[in-house]
């Protein structure tokens, strides 16, 4: 056990917990933050994606002792009120089946339009493509993602 | 307007009416559904509600409460039932709150996602819950304005009496409407009258699912709550034999190590107990991470039985039971041997597919809490119904004493039929006398799989001598499934018909999985289908087109056995082929074509694509769908996108492999499952209008894609592929 001080969602939590602990965990089981969530736990799947200094990284993956002084941010963090302009596309576009893996879906597409706010299609579904949706979403989420971009731009 | 009888339901409605005041409803109360409003949408709630039968109860200011009965499992009824109920109480959908139902089997009827038929099933009984609230609320009204009950108008959730100038809403009515008889009969709408049925209604859960709520199995916490894990055998047909636990008990956080019997001799099963084992070790901790760890401690030994079985065993035992004459058929038209030695033509083929997973994105898991005289269960479950049932008999409680309450599931696609992860929950939590939430692994979830059976099917045809199909032969096997359907489509269509099946059986545990059977037998059927078009040189739509026409025209055997409406059938195929533009040159792109009938609703489907190297780039995919009535069509279109993406994805690169009974596959490094690249670029969707009554979109579009998937990459290949996977991993990588 070691205690730990990390910036999550703009506050700064102090843990007492395994180093090696994933931030999956850390966030699910320590903080109640269970937007995140797991699927795989071997960074295939993307359902645990989480913000890293705004870049997207499989939370299963990331001890909590690697995180330092970075900055993490969940879906629960990425808007107030679920007005985040991807969230409102997602609601826009009905997306979701299940919805299990959509958190991931949606905080991978914000960390791609946060580098790219105007990706090309093949640029889409090469930042997509970690994250499985089971159900088969994936033809409704390429159209939010657009219609996010498309907000964006109007806006 | 119809006017049906209730008197089914009464009974059951004056049931809840008491047991709802008794608290039966707390667990799921509206409270729970305030969480996350702001203040201002709080104020807005009522102050009190008044149950006016178990699917329904009125705030006092108009909103109302709707509880969706059946499981949610990604199919979108938490949306649809309710809809339903809202158009026939003649609510405004914005004043509609939705609750999941607990299981009661009191009030509810089939409590069960499964075959595609909440909505098929639950039609009927959703709009009388709604029409007799109405009928309630009017005649509340009538007493009250002292005029008569068919002289008042609802709309929108207002009652009116125009010649009095009379109006309240339906919260003013509420309270006096609760206490009225139930009615004998109720007055059903017009469908040309609905004005929420076959509209656009967003997912009620959308804002809950893209902000990260705790709507799933696996996010629920109770105080006091530990987490579980289990160790199953590695291999199908081990057994335990000893535990060494020592090392794994000491590790942080870990509070006990043990073996559990899960199904103790004399327990009574139910169906729905799948691939559930008997006995199994459970490690109990603080959190998921240090169980997850302690786990690899823990040192077990099994019980190796003198046979295991592998994939290769499969696949000799399946050609060898196809090649074993049938000891009766499944149906017999006319003389098939006779007419196909009599052949001017003939064609033989024979197609398989592996065993899969069903890998819902969440994993099994559940809640339990036992203790002497009460369990509470909650989480992700297709049959809770059944799971009390099995919980009864292993606890030794009657069902009044056990609850189970039914999370949002992170998909279903028929794994969470087999409840046995609720008996383990059950089991552990009596066990180590706490509230527990059982977790499984990815790898425990995909190695206790209760998994889509192995298959493989021969197809034989004849043609005469102006090409009409005169002989139709099929013989379906498959591992503890036996794979036909034997009245489907092209029975009646064919003189001489001969239809046969027969099944292994192995220690693999398999079960339903997405459109149980048809999911192969569909694109079996329409491939071989494409290559009987083509060795009559006949256009492959026109060909099945005149075979539709045979069975409407002069149908083969006693039409009512056979399970489809040729019309209906032939109707989507048309469509299909209008929609797409079929007989249009669409220069390097290849087409294929496939209809199929399953769960009650009928589609056909034209896929384009291009080959890349050798795996397919699906650009389109046209759809028509015939499923009566579209309760929902923003999430019925998702439906069937999903079916497509999920039947191109298994058949095109996914499979489960055994080794001495051991899975080969693990994780998702290892299963392949359909990414973002490898879907389609577009699929459009169209539904026949036709005001039947409504019949289910879970399962019928991923089927028949398969064969339209197959038929258009022999468009694009030369190649025909019977064997699924059809493109295997190494040669996508080589």
């Amino acid at each position: 056990m070691a205690n730990f001080s990390i910036k999550i969602n703009g506050k700064t939590q102090e843990l007492e917990v395994d180093g090696s602990t994933p931030m999956l965990w850390v966030l699910r089981d320590h903080l109640n933050l269970v937007g995140t969530k797991y699927g795989c736990g071997i960074a295939q799947c993307g359902a645990c994606t989480i913000h890293l200094d705004g870049n997207a990284v499989r939370s299963c993956q990331l001890p909590v002792s690697a995180v330092g002084e970075k900055e993490i941010t969940t879906i629960e963090g990425l808007s107030e009120n679920g007005d985040h302009p991807v969230q409102k596309a997602w609601l826009e576009e009905d997306v979701y089946q299940c919805g299990y893996c959509q958190a991931g879906q949606i905080m991978s597409a914000s960390a791609l339009l946060n580098r790219n706010p105007n990706p090309s299609d093949s640029e889409i579904e090469d930042a997509m493509n970690g994250n499985i949706c089971r159900c088969g979403t994936y033809t409704r989420i390429k159209k939010a993602i657009k219609t996010a971009v498309a907000s964006d731009n109007a806006s | 307007m119809t006017l049906i009888k209730t008197s089914f339901n009464r009974r059951s409605f004056l049931k809840s009416t008491t047991l709802a005041s008794g608290g039966m409803l707390l667990g799921f109360s509206w409270l729970a559904s305030c969480k996350g409003k702001t203040e201002a949408e709080l104020m807005q709630m009522p102050k009190e509600w008044f149950d006016i039968n178990g699917f329904l109860k009125i705030g006092d200011n108009g909103i109302v409460t709707i509880m969706s009965p059946n499981p949610e499992i990604g199919q979108n009824v938490k949306t649809a039932m309710p809809m339903i109920v809202a158009e026939e109480l003649d609510i405004a959908w914005k004043d509609v709150i939705v609750e999941q139902a607990p299981l009661n089997t009191d009030i509810f009827k089939r409590q069960l996602a499964g075959g595609s038929q909440s909505i098929r099933a639950g039609w009927q009984s959703l709009r009388m819950a709604g029409a007799t609230a109405r009928h309630m609320l009017i005649a509340a009204a009538a007493e009250a304005w002292q005029v008569p009950a068919k002289e008042i108008t609802t709309s929108n959730g207002v009652l009116t009496h125009e010649a009095s100038g009379k109006s309240a809403n339906y919260g003013e009515m509420a309270s006096a409407a609760s206490l009225m008889e139930i009615p004998e009969e109720v007055e059903l709408k017009d469908p040309k009258d609905f004005h929420i049925i076959s509209t656009d209604r967003k997912n009620v859960d959308g804002l809950k699912i893209v902000t990260g709520k705790p709507l799933f199995g696996l996010d629920q916490k109770e105080e006091g709550m530990l987490t579980a894990m289990i160790i199953h055998p590695p291999a199908f047909g081990y057994t335990f034999k000893s535990l060494d636990a020592e090392s794994a008990k000491a590790m942080p956080g870990i509070k006990d190590v043990f073996p559990i019997d899960v199904y103790p001799e004399g327990v009574e099963k139910q169906w729905s107990d799948g691939g559930g084992i008997a006995k199994l070790v459970a490690v109990v901790g603080e959190s998921t991470w240090q169980c997850m760890q302690a786990k690899k401690e823990v040192k077990v030994t099994w019980e190796k039985p003198d046979k295991l079985e592998s994939t290769a065993t499969y696949e000799e035992a399946l050609t060898e039971l196809l090649d074993t004459p049938a000891k009766a058929p499944a149906r017999k038209d006319g003389d098939f041997e006779k007419a196909f030695k009599g052949a001017a033509k003939v064609i033989e083929r024979t197609y398989s597919a592996p065993f899969l997973s069903h890998n819902t994105m969440e994993p099994m898991n559940f809640f339990a809490d036992v203790t002497a005289d009460k369990a509470i269960l909650k989480g992700p479950i297709q049959t809770p119904e059944f799971l009390e049932k099995t919980l009864a008999s292993v606890l030794n409680m009657p069902v009044e004493n056990i609850d189970i309450m039914m999370t949002r599931m992170g998909g279903g696609f028929g794994r969470r039929l087999y409840g046995h992860f609720g008996v383990e929950a059950a089991v552990i939590s009596k066990k180590v006398q706490a509230p527990i939430k059982l977790v499984y692994t990815r790898e425990d979830d995909m190695t206790q799989g209760t998994y889509r059976p192995a298959y493989k099917v021969r197809f034989k045809a004849g043609l005469d001598n102006d090409n009409n199909l005169i002989a139709w032969y099929v013989k379906g096997v498959g591992t503890n499934d036996d794979l036909i359907f034997e009245n489907r489509f092209p029975a009646g269509a064919v003189p001489n018909y001969l239809a046969e099946k027969d099944m292994l059986q192995t220690q693999i545990t398999t079960g339903a999985w997405r459109a149980p059977r048809s999911n192969f037998i569909a694109g079996a059927e329409q491939a071989f289908m494409d290559e009987v078009a083509e060795m009559a040189g006949k256009d492959p739509i026109d060909f099945r087109l005149e075979l539709f026409e045979k069975a409407i025209t002069a149908p083969v055997g006693d039409p009512k056995t056979n399970d489809y409406d040729p019309e209906r059938y032939a109707g989507v195929l048309k469509l299909v082929k209008e929609k797409s533009n079929w007989n249009q040159n669409n220069g390097d792109k290849a087409r294929g074509v496939s209809a199929y009938y399953c769960h009650n609703s009928y589609v056909a489907q034209v896929l384009e694509l291009t080959m890349d190297r050798n795996k397919p780039k699906v650009d389109k995919v046209w759809c028509a769908v015939d499923c009566g009535i579209v309760i929902n069509p923003i999430s019925a279109r998702n439906q069937i996108e999903g079916g497509i993406i999920d039947g191109i994805g298994h058949a095109t690169y996914s499979q489960m492999t055994f080794k001495d009974g051991a899975p080969q596959q693990e994780n998702f490094d290892s299963y392949h499952l359909i990414r973002n690249q490898e879907a389609p670029k577009e699929i459009e969707t169209f539904f026949v209008d036709n005001g039947i009554d409504p019949t289910g979109l879970g399962e019928p579009s991923l089927p028949p894609i398969i064969g339209a998937l197959a038929n258009a990459m022999y468009k694009a290949t030369g190649k025909r592929f019977y064997n699924q996977p059809f493109i295997l991993e190494k040669e996508v990588v080589g």
